[in-house]
């Protein structure tokens, strides 16, 4: 006999689902980077304290993620990477994920208020909406500059950590934004050298497809050279030292001569070998911030300049 | 005719996994604030604050090293 179905269409929600909407990935870059400004930062702050911080700055990331896939499920729904995500997959409603992130931004953001300081507070606030509204609605679709915009948002979460702390800006927490901000956009146009989203049907100016990969290629290398001085010089501020600056010579040189080959390559070569040196460029920036944040780390463990 | 009825459908166990899944959630908020109330209240952070009246001992601690220096120049 037939199974019997109690209901049509999509599944309901698991658990699961809603943490999906937070975008766990990328609040692990969250948590990562928040928690090294917040560290690193001259003032100390008391354990506890530091991890509350910490998750409602993740929290507020989180939120501001569950914001952009409730604002961008139509182009969810056609790119393959996106196709499974639980609003275009019909788990969630899109009405669901729009409460889920704004009540998440308000607890998030009085909550890092009352924890830490209402500087860091509103740091975060605008941050949320920097993401969801100013990148997410307006800015994704309409240039092809959207990564590098988009970069900024990602770039923050050092700088509200080190805000949780100090209570301030300093150019040590700029520092951090910039290795960040210019780092965004290698990373990600790399990916779209050998992902080959459908970006144009989706609706969304990709520099390879507004500009050609010809020009995404050279764009690559351009902004690893502007990244360099930026990350160096952090390490000449009082929360670098000899390590620091050992590691970020050693990936800054990496880093470069990987966009030199990157924007040597032309697209034949890149698809005789499916993208070997591109995929090998996105992996190594992985390693990029992973390790110039670790290396700030351990440089505060071992003592400073 | 007996039909096979399975208990639970898989709806359940989707609906168990958001109320537990919540519930849980919830519990470690309620525990998290307790904790940093504990924390902030140690270290001693607003202890007191403004009531509607001057309260002595919110002032400032400058007035009675002030009187103290005064006092000082009176005596022979």
């Amino acid at each position: 006999m037939t199974e019997t179905h109690a209901y049509e269409g999509a599944p309901e929600a698991e658990f699961r689902d809603y943490v999906a909407l937070l975008k766990p990935r990328v609040m692990s870059l969250v948590v990562f980077t928040a928690f090294v400004g917040l560290w690193i930062a001259p003032v100390d702050i008391h354990p506890f304290i530091g991890f509350c911080a910490v998750l409602f700055i993740a929290l507020g990331g989180g939120a501001s993620g569950a914001l952009n896939m409730w604002y961008d499920a139509d182009i969810d729904a056609v790119m393959n990477r996106t196709r499974s995500r639980p609003i275009p997959a019909g788990r969630v409603q899109g009405g669901e994920a729009l409460a889920i992130g704004i009540a998440l931004s308000g607890l998030s953001v009085m909550m890092l208020g009352l924890v830490a300081n209402w500087f860091a507070a509103a740091f975060l606030a605008f941050t949320i909406f920097f993401y969801a509204v100013i990148y997410t609605i307006w800015l994704k679709r309409w240039t092809p500059q959207n990564i590098v915009i988009g970069g900024a948002a990602g770039a923050f979460p050092p700088m509200i950590g080190w805000a949780c702390a100090t209570g301030g800006i300093s150019t040590e927490s700029l520092l951090m934004f910039a290795l960040i901000f210019f780092w965004t956009p290698p990373h990600f146009w790399a990916l779209a050298l050998f992902m080959k989203e459908d970006y144009h049907k989706a609706g969304v100016p990709m520099l390879t497809v507004t500009h050609g990969r010809t020009a995404t290629r050279r764009h690559i290398f351009a902004y690893t050279l502007v990244l360099a001085p930026f990350a160096i010089w952090l390490g000449l501020t009082p929360v670098g030292g000899p390590l620091y600056l050992a590691v970020s010579v050693v990936l800054n040189a990496m880093f470069i001569a990987g966009g030199w080959w990157v924007m040597c390559r032309s697209e034949d070569a890149a698809k005789a070998d499916n993208y070997l040196v591109e995929r090998r460029f996105f992996r190594l920036s992985l390693y990029y911030t992973f390790l110039h944040f670790l290396a700030l780390l351990v440089q505060h463990g071992v003592g400073t300049w | 005719m007996v039909m096979a009825l399975r208990p639970e459908h898989e709806l359940h166990r989707r609906r168990r996994s958001r109320n537990v899944g919540l519930g849980l959630v919830l519990a470690a908020f309620v525990a998290l604030v307790f904790a940093l109330t504990v924390v902030k209240v140690r270290q001693g952070d607003l202890m007191e604050a403004y009531d509607h009246q001057p309260r002595v001992s919110i002032l400032p601690k400058e007035e009675p090293a002030a009187q103290e220096a005064g006092a000082a120049g009176v005596r022979p």
